[in-house]
């Protein structure tokens, strides 16, 4: 079974399709950007894109995501660690304060933007409703998002961030680690 | 990102911000170390019993299980607290609420001890309930904690002037009764600890905790060890709240045994449902308020009675209730006052510290009885305020003199009202009565707060800088970051103090090896207790700094001026960069090296008589909000918020506007939202879909205001926010709801019932 994760193309072991999706990545791919906060789909914090729809990974197995393009926030900066507009605009608006929820919000927020770049400050709110948070209020994330649109509306063609994977960028097959 | 020493006042600065949006920091849970084993903690299904044996033989049995401690394996102390030593980091005598552990299983996967700990079985013979506070002070009572002798866990009261007196002055006398509920903090990450036994016979501790010092004692007792031998280290932490004190403690407590006993790592992440149904909550409470009201509108006297549920073991519950009761009367001064707080055991779940800290429950009592009191004498609310608000040199109903800092609560009280259009507003408000189906109301609150311990504890704070040769500067300091950007708020201020870039400095990791036991990051003192030791470390590095170059510069010391990454000295003089001046100090030997100490100025207290100089410092806030209530459904919809509060400076303005934020946004849940909810001691709301925080559409758009008057008591200037944020939210909303619908609501969370239903407004169908 093949996955594509934030561009690279990697190979599933059969013995890890049934895994949860969230503990794989975590797990096993080291994407731990992500967090597992209530297990159940209530919280969001553990969001990230499938075919850049957000999607709740504590809820779907691997397979589930078979030959999808699956983008972490691992993948959102650039390859050399550059920040995505949308990063900054969220360092710069004052956005993060403990961080959990903020791969998840980030990402979210990425998948609005790219379908909604004009959105009013009501769609925002209304675009990061799944996603909870406990110590902003929302108010700054939505700063955030807002300060980030232009970025989006300037794209040239959309979606743009999830490339092709590059065959030497494969990673090898991986294996049961527990 | 860089931020020049200049723009400090503008810029929205953290040192963690790229690790945290780009995924990249580290959090307990995803620290990746070899052999790690996995440890679980097991519950019973009692509320209160008494144990009678506890079998691990199958557990132990069972696939891929490697220990399963109990009471048994604790080498050093079982029991412990910071007030009354009476928490288990194992169950051993009774199960005395549902969260009570009674045994972990260490396992090589996490599923493995999961699926183990359901073989773990426990003898009990079952004992009665007891679920109601007051139900718990009756004389024939079942005790919880025997040895105790009572399930009042502590007293405190407050006698001032004569309240007899007090009551004949008064023309008018109010009595009311309050009722809160227990809330959950609802960090987004839960507990979680990973332990790793060094090969020196350290032990490393990683978790998420909000304060290192306090855990390390925990682990140390609990182990029998010396507090050298363990080592708290620094990790990021997905939210607090006050929430992650003794049970994060005992978390990391019964991970460092698994480990010392396995001498392996161990890691130990709590589930949601764990979390929810162990952690302690916020103290509910019942305010029995009575208040004298002299014609003119002076409050003559209040009497009240505090009666706080502190579940099944003391935690802070002598603490919150005693800032409750010096907060008794809000920021108003009232000249008599006879009040009594009594925390009391029960086997609910465990009540303990949460932001606020026994301030949330007491505002929404006062600041509802003012306008109640207005009201009655036919007064504006506002005016009321004004004529009893504290102000410059009054005296608090503790005796204390408010003096050395400027009392800005007018300033704070004007300020909101004026950006609001508070009066204008409030005229339009429906007071029940409406020609569309929605009724509009605003309402406001407003608190003053004793700044960080005061009297409930030792105060002091210590800071290291190390400045490197080459002009780079290591920090650290003796608080911890929750989350809230302590560590980038010390660098700030480092930074303007030594006049230098602040990409120059390094936080530190923290470590308790390195640093002294500067207390927990509570009671919102990190900035100003952390901030204190910064700048009394970074004045002392600039004396010796000075004293290296006031030669090569041309002047005395003391007018060395450090600006723009330089020194500056005698006119004329080529001034020398900061780097330059780093590097011949050590090639003449010289440390670029100081340690900072903060102390809290002294406060007294007299237990007997509730009187004295409680909090060295306070803050004054006021929130507003509007809303609308539909008559036909009462559900409250909220349409702003604003909030103003006097901070003494902001360091980093951009946080401060987000504790303001989520200050108002958590005082919503506790308002409307939010309800731990109990059946005979259970929790049946135990994760994030059934026990509801606001969501991003239960809020509506928020103001912050901030006001800046530097405290001189305060080596920064700066003072509090965290808590002041969050304990005025939700008596601004019932004031805000009883002007739309002419309904008091005197329990939390507020329910608004829909309005009776006539033909022109009919009743929804089911």
């Amino acid at each position: 079974m093949k996955l594509h994760v934030n561009g690279k193309e990697i190979e599933v072991a059969e013995a890890l399709v049934e895994k949860r999706l969230v503990e794989f990545l975590r797990e096993d791919l080291d994407l731990t950007g992500a967090k597992n906060a209530c297990d159940m789909g209530a919280c969001g914090a553990c969001t990230i894109l499938v075919d850049l729809e957000p999607s709740r990974m504590c809820l779907r197995r691997v397979k589930d995501v078979a030959g999808r393009r699956i983008l972490t926030i691992e993948g959102l900066a650039g390859p050399d660690g550059a920040l995505h507009p949308l990063q900054r605009a969220f360092i710069e608006a004052g956005a993060i304060q403990c961080g959990f929820c903020t791969p998840g919000m980030v990402l979210t927020a990425h998948a609005f933007l790219l379908k909604n770049p004009s959105p009013t400050r009501d769609q925002i709110r209304r675009a990061i409703y799944q996603n909870l948070c406990r110590c902003t209020g929302y108010q700054q994330i939505i700063d955030a998002i807002e300060r980030a649109a232009p970025f989006y509306r300037e794209m040239p063609e959309q979606p743009t961030r999830v490339s092709q994977p590059a065959p030497s960028e494969a990673l090898a097959p991986h294996t049961q680690t527990n | 990102m860089s931020v020049p020493a200049s723009d400090t006042k503008t810029a929205s600065w953290r040192n963690d911000a790229y690790a945290k949006v780009t995924g990249k920091a580290k959090f307990t849970d995803d620290l990746k170390i070899p052999s790690l084993a996995h440890a679980v903690p097991v519950y019973s299904d009692y509320v209160h019993a008494r144990i009678v044996s506890i079998d691990t033989q199958r557990a132990a049995n069972a696939p891929g299980v490697l220990k399963v401690l109990t009471a048994r394996d604790v080498p050093g102390a079982n029991r412990f607290g910071q007030i009354i030593q009476d928490f288990r980091i194992f169950a051993d005598d009774k199960i005395r609420y549902h969260g009570d552990v009674i045994a972990v299983v260490v396992a090589e996967s996490r599923g493995a001890a999961i699926r183990a700990a359901d073989l773990v079985k426990l003898v009990a013979e079952p004992l009665p309930l007891v679920l109601d506070p007051e139900a718990a002070l009756r004389p024939d009572a079942v005790l919880i904690h025997e040895n105790h002798g009572t399930n009042v866990i502590n007293t405190h009261k407050i006698r001032r002037g004569d309240v007899e007196e007090g009551f004949r002055q008064a023309a008018v006398i109010l009595e009311e009764s309050f009722q809160t509920q227990f809330i959950e903090h609802a960090y987004m990450e839960t507990e979680v600890s990973v332990c790793v036994p060094r090969a020196d016979g350290v032990l490393e501790v990683y978790g998420s905790m909000q304060h290192p010092f306090s855990t390390r004692r925990f682990v140390a007792a609990c182990l029998g060890m010396p507090l050298a031998q363990v080592e708290i280290i620094g990790t990021p932490l997905g939210g607090g709240f006050g929430g992650k004190d003794d049970t994060a403690a005992i978390v990391c407590a019964r991970t460092a045994l698994a480990a010392r006993l396995l001498q392996r790592p161990v890691k130990m992440v709590y589930r949601r449902d764990w979390s929810i149904r162990e952690s302690y909550k916020r103290h509910p409470y019942r305010v029995r308020y009575k208040m004298g009201l002299a014609k003119d509108g002076t409050i003559t006297a209040v009497q009240c009675r505090i009666v706080a549920d502190g579940g099944a073991y003391c935690s802070v519950t002598p603490w919150v209730t005693w800032r409750s009761t010096v907060q008794c009367c809000g920021p108003y001064v009232v000249p008599n006052v006879h009040c009594d707080a009594l925390g009391v055991y029960t086997n609910n779940v465990v009540a303990g510290a949460m932001r606020g800290f026994g301030s949330p429950q007491m505002n929404f009592v006062i600041e509802q009885m003012v306008e109640i009191a207005a009201e009655k004498l036919g007064m504006p609310a506002i005016e009321f305020r004004r004529r009893n608000m504290v102000r410059q040199g009054s005296v608090t109903i503790t005796g204390q003199k408010l003096e050395g800092h400027k009392v800005a609560m007018e300033q704070v009280l004007n300020t909101a009202l004026r950006e609001t259009d508070y009066e204008s507003k409030l005229a339009r408000c429906a007071f029940g009565k409406s020609e569309t189906e929605e009724l509009y109301g605003i309402g406001l609150a407003m608190s003053y707060r004793g700044v960080s311990l005061g009297a409930e504890g030792v105060d002091f704070c210590a800071a290291i800088i190390n400045a490197q040769a080459d002009g780079s500067i290591l920090l650290e300091t003796g608080i911890h970051d929750n989350g809230q950007g302590s560590e980038s708020a010390m660098c700030l201020l480092l930074a303007e103090e030594l006049g230098v870039s602040v990409d120059r400095i390094r936080y530190r990791r923290a470590s308790t090896s390195n640093i002294p036991d500067s207390g927990t990051t509570v009671a919102s003192r990190g900035t100003i207790m952390g901030g204190g030791a910064v700048t009394m470390a970074a004045r002392e590095l600039k004396a010796k700094i000075a004293a290296a170059m006031a030669e090569k510069l041309g002047c005395l010391p003391a007018d060395i001026r450090f600006e723009n990454d330089c020194l500056f000295g005698k006119p004329g003089v080529e001034p020398v960069s900061f780097a330059e001046a780093m590097r011949h100090m050590w090639r003449t030997q010289r440390f670029p090296y100081a340690f900072g100490v903060f102390k809290a100025p002294q406060v007294t207290w007299d237990e007997q008589t509730g009187q004295g100089k409680a909090y060295f410092t306070w803050v004054y806030g006021c929130q507003v909000v509007e809303l609308t209530v539909n008559q036909r459904t009462g559900k409250v919809r909220l349409l702003s918020q604003t909030a103003c509060h006097d901070v003494g400076r902001a360091v980093n303005p951009s946080m401060v506007e987000g504790q303001f934020y989520g200050g108002m946004a958590m005082g919503t849940g506790y308002a409307l939202h939010e309800e731990v909810r109990m059946t005979e001691g259970r929790i049946t709301n135990p994760n994030l879909n059934t026990y509801r925080i606001p969501r991003s559409m239960d809020l509506p758009e928020m103001k912050a205001i901030i006001i800046e008057n530097p405290d001189p008591i305060s080596p920064s200037g700066a003072k509090s926010i965290g808590e002041p944020a969050n304990e005025i939210m939700a008596p601004a909303i019932a004031n805000a709801i009883y002007h739309a619908t002419g309904r008091r609501h005197f329990s939390l969370p507020i329910r608004v019932a829909p309005f009776q239903t006539g033909p022109e407004n009919p009743a929804p169908i089911p």
